[in-house]
């Protein structure tokens, strides 16, 4: 239920809001394929692109199979063993490489798994000569597992969890072996949820930028996106870029077609106040498998988180805090994520408005009805250009009026806010579905509408949700280096670009200060999500 | 009555879960239906998961003719389990499901097959073998449980509220089926209701449990005639 004139103000800020997401869109995808099409349509399937594209599948591949066949044991021991001590916070670990910035997990990664690294220390110490190398393959697979693994351990369990207390205790009354209870219960609980999750892990891993940017080597271990980036940055090769990001845009099509098909994981957190009670797994065999698996997950999410923090606390802290160009690029980075974030949260309040007027109308026309599914479908399509096609092809456009590190910083907020949309709306829709089908008619009949409306009726529920994708869009943008990267500079420092640079150069002591200030603040933004969300989802019930 | 007439005995058991504790003395006897009732959190179920094996009691003993339970694992006690709901597994048809009674490894031998198309056709369930448990309705699925209670042959039944998910016209044909049952297999049944109908039908007998303790036990016509427990009173007329 809607009134007249909130309605056609619904609809306008809907498809404005939408148009000029596309229109941003669409004219660097313009840019880019107008720029000398006659050059890279025959350049597209030379052999280096193939074998980058290869490569990009390849690892994409392993790494989403690693993911999953390592995560699966993790998944199954966390969910047998209810008393396991810390087990909540276990589970909680397994959530922070999903709200850490890929750049500090990445140097905590190099800090463990590096050629000075922890591990590489002790090998050397136990008599191996040959130090493992982080950079290639081996690297990126470590990473993305790193990144990945907790995600589907998450995944998996939660779907574990769903599985009613009466099949345990049935199980337990049958005596089901191990076996049994793997083939009868848990894998059938887990393979529905398999095809989702690796859909998801392979379309993170096929368009993972920093991670390979960091750790790939060379042209033998990089992915079309570094490519692309390589292309523009470094060897300033325009058509190689255009073919790389065709490319790129032809594969995450293909990749978000077949998503659509696979059923969805459902992300949602598990229940952890649920009482489930478990009779199997007494053997000190099953035992020390699952303390085994469960100690071998630990160790590869925290052993990195506290290599970030022991370096992040014996770094110069004062120092860092007070250098002029960590000033500069907090605040940088601060303006950009607080503006992507306002940007991500008002594009999302226009979209679901506008769906919401079409969805009151009981018979909205055929042009409207269109309307409102590309306004639904329009915010996952932003996953169709990556972020450094978008940069690349706003790059081009941009160049013809002169100094494009003037305009890079609306430019990084906007691609950041593209980035972060589909999350924000799955947080936000919900939400505001929920809120209009209790106050819609209420609200309407009192006569309350515009500002009024939204001052005394939605924002006093909706706040919640609204801070928490506010939240979320802030650490997405904070921590984020792939829009940067084409156009950090001397005058255009953000936090992520200043780690990436102390890197780059060796001052490890100061990246790592800098590193772990960021996954801090980045991390707490994130968190405040989440504790809003189960808070409300408490409320709720 | 002797000793040996009783099938399962909860000898002096103990028992605390979180603030509640559980005081539970009582006898089961041989071969006949008997019904706990009680108010809700009285221990109703507490008792079952006490007899089937997924409670542990803190003191006392757990006796299945005249042996001692307490410690034995839930499949190694001779009894079957039919919970409220969630008895099959929703993503294997019915008879694996019911197989999973015979063998929880699915080794099954021809006259293996044989029986579980036998106690189908028993619960009226015959050509229902590949179906899958959502196909099925309520009743249906509570039957198929009973037909795997059947293949499993152990001499002592729990039904949590089996037939509390059903409506009042299949409540009155599962409660026949399982009296059915009962006469041909002279099973010990311990079932857990909160109808007074389904306790006149079904049950020779009634324990009553008010806060963790056993405070009336007896036939179930006395029970219906009982004046001097206020708790059963309090039962039965509101």
């Amino acid at each position: 239920m809607m009134l007249r004139r909130d309605y056609r103000r619904s609809i306008i800020f809907g498809t404005v809001a939408f148009a000029a997401v596309f229109l941003f869109m669409a004219l660097a995808v313009a840019a880019l394929l107008s720029f000398d099409a006659g050059a890279s349509a025959a350049g597209i399937m030379d052999a280096y692109t193939l074998r980058i594209l290869r490569f990009t599948l390849y690892q994409a591949t392993l790494s989403t199979l690693l993911s999953i066949v390592l995560g699966l044991p993790v998944a199954l021991a966390l969910c047998r063993r209810r008393e396991f001590p810390g087990r909540i916070w276990i589970v909680r670990l397994m959530a922070v490489p999903m709200g850490l910035p890929v750049i500090v997990g990445a140097f905590g990664i190099i800090t463990i798994w590096g050629r000075q690294g922890v591990l590489n220390t002790a090998l050397v110490f136990a008599g191996a000569d040959e130090p493992f190398s982080i950079y290639g393959l081996s690297g990126i697979l470590i990473a993305h597992v790193f990144f990945n693994l907790p995600l589907s351990v998450r995944l998996m369990l939660a779907g574990l969890e769903r599985i009613p207390g009466e099949y345990w205790r049935m199980a337990a009354s049958l005596g089901m072996g191990p076996v049994s209870i793997f083939r009868f219960i848990e894998w059938p609980a887990v393979a529905r949820l398999v095809p989702g999750i690796a859909g998801l892990v392979f379309m993170l891993c096929a368009s993972s930028f920093t991670l390979v940017l960091l750790l790939g080597g060379g042209p033998a271990a990089t992915t079309l996106e570094v490519a692309i980036y390589q292309a523009l940055r470094f060897d300033f090769d325009p058509q190689r870029a255009i073919a790389l990001s065709v490319l790129q845009i032809a594969l995450t099509a293909i990749l978000l077609g077949l998503l659509a098909f696979l059923p969805s994981p459902e992300a949602e957190i598990p229940s952890l106040g649920r009482s489930l009670r478990r009779f199997d797994g007494k053997g000190i065999g099953a035992r020390l498998w699952d303390g085994a698996a469960i100690v071998f997950a630990i160790l590869l999410i925290g052993l990195p988180l506290v290599a970030i923090a022991v370096s992040g606390l014996s770094a110069d802290l004062p120092r860092l805090l007070s250098a002029p160009i960590f000033l500069r690029a907090a605040a940088t980075s601060l303006a950009i994520a607080a503006l992507s974030a306002a940007l991500v949260v008002f594009c999302c309040m226009a979209i679901i408005g506008a769906r919401q007027a079409v969805g009151s109308r009981r018979q909205a026309g055929q042009p409207l009805r269109f309307l409102s599914a590309m306004l639904g479908a329009g915010s996952s399509l932003v996953l169709l250009v990556p972020p450094v096609v978008l940069g690349s092809g706003w790059f081009l456009l941009l160049r013809v009026f002169g100094n494009v590190s003037f305009y890079a910083p609306v430019l990084v907020a906007l691609i950041n806010m593209l980035m972060a949309l589909p999350l924000a709306m799955r947080v936000l829709e919900p939400a505001f579905t929920s809120h209009f089908l209790r106050t819609g008619r209420l609200s309407a009949s009192l006569g309350l509408q515009g500002l009024t409306r939204l001052w005394f009726a939605d924002l006093p529920v909706l706040w919640r949700p609204l801070a928490m994708a506010f939240s979320f869009a802030m650490a997405l943008s904070l921590g984020d280096l792939g829009a940067v990267a084409l156009f950090g500079s001397e005058n255009f420092v953000t936090l992520p670009w200043l780690v990436y640079s102390n890197m780059g150069s060796y001052r490890t002591n100061d990246a790592a200060g800098y590193a772990f200030l960021l996954g801090i603040v980045c991390l707490l933004l994130a968190a405040g999500g989440v504790s809003r969300q189960s808070q409300s989802a408490r409320a709720s019930i | 009555m002797t000793g040996d007439d009783f099938a399962v005995e909860l000898d002096k058991v103990g028992l605390r879960l979180g603030t509640q504790d559980f005081e539970l003395d009582c006898t089961f006897p041989q071969g006949r239906i008997t019904a706990v009732v009680g108010a809700s959190g009285s221990g109703k179920s507490t008792l079952l998961n006490l007899v089937a094996g997924f409670e542990a009691p803190d003191s006392g003993r757990v006796m299945i003719h005249g042996q001692d339970m307490t410690a034995l694992d839930p499949s190694e006690r001779p009894v079957s389990s039919i919970f409220q709901d969630n008895n099959l597994f929703a993503h294997l048809d019915i008879f694996t499901n019911i197989a999973l009674g015979v063998s929880p490894g699915l080794k099954l031998r021809v006259e293996d097959r044989q029986e579980i198309e036998m106690a189908l056709v028993r619960v009226g369930l015959a050509g229902f073998d590949k179906r899958l448990p959502g196909t099925l309705s309520g009743g249906e699925r509570q039957r198929a449980a009973l037909a795997r209670a059947l293949v499993r042959k152990k001499p002592v039944m729990l039904l949590d509220e089996p037939f509390a998910a059903l409506d009042p016209g299949l409540r009155a044909g599962m409660t026949s089926l399982l009296l059915d049952l009962h006469a041909e297999t002279k099973n010990t049944v311990i079932i857990v209701t909160h109808h007074p109908e389904d306790i006149k039908k079904l049950a020779q007998r009634v324990v009553f449990l008010e806060r963790g303790r056993v405070v009336y036990t007896g036939s179930t016509a006395d029970f219906f005639a009982t004046q001097n427990v206020k708790a059963v009173d309090s039962f039965l007329n509101g």
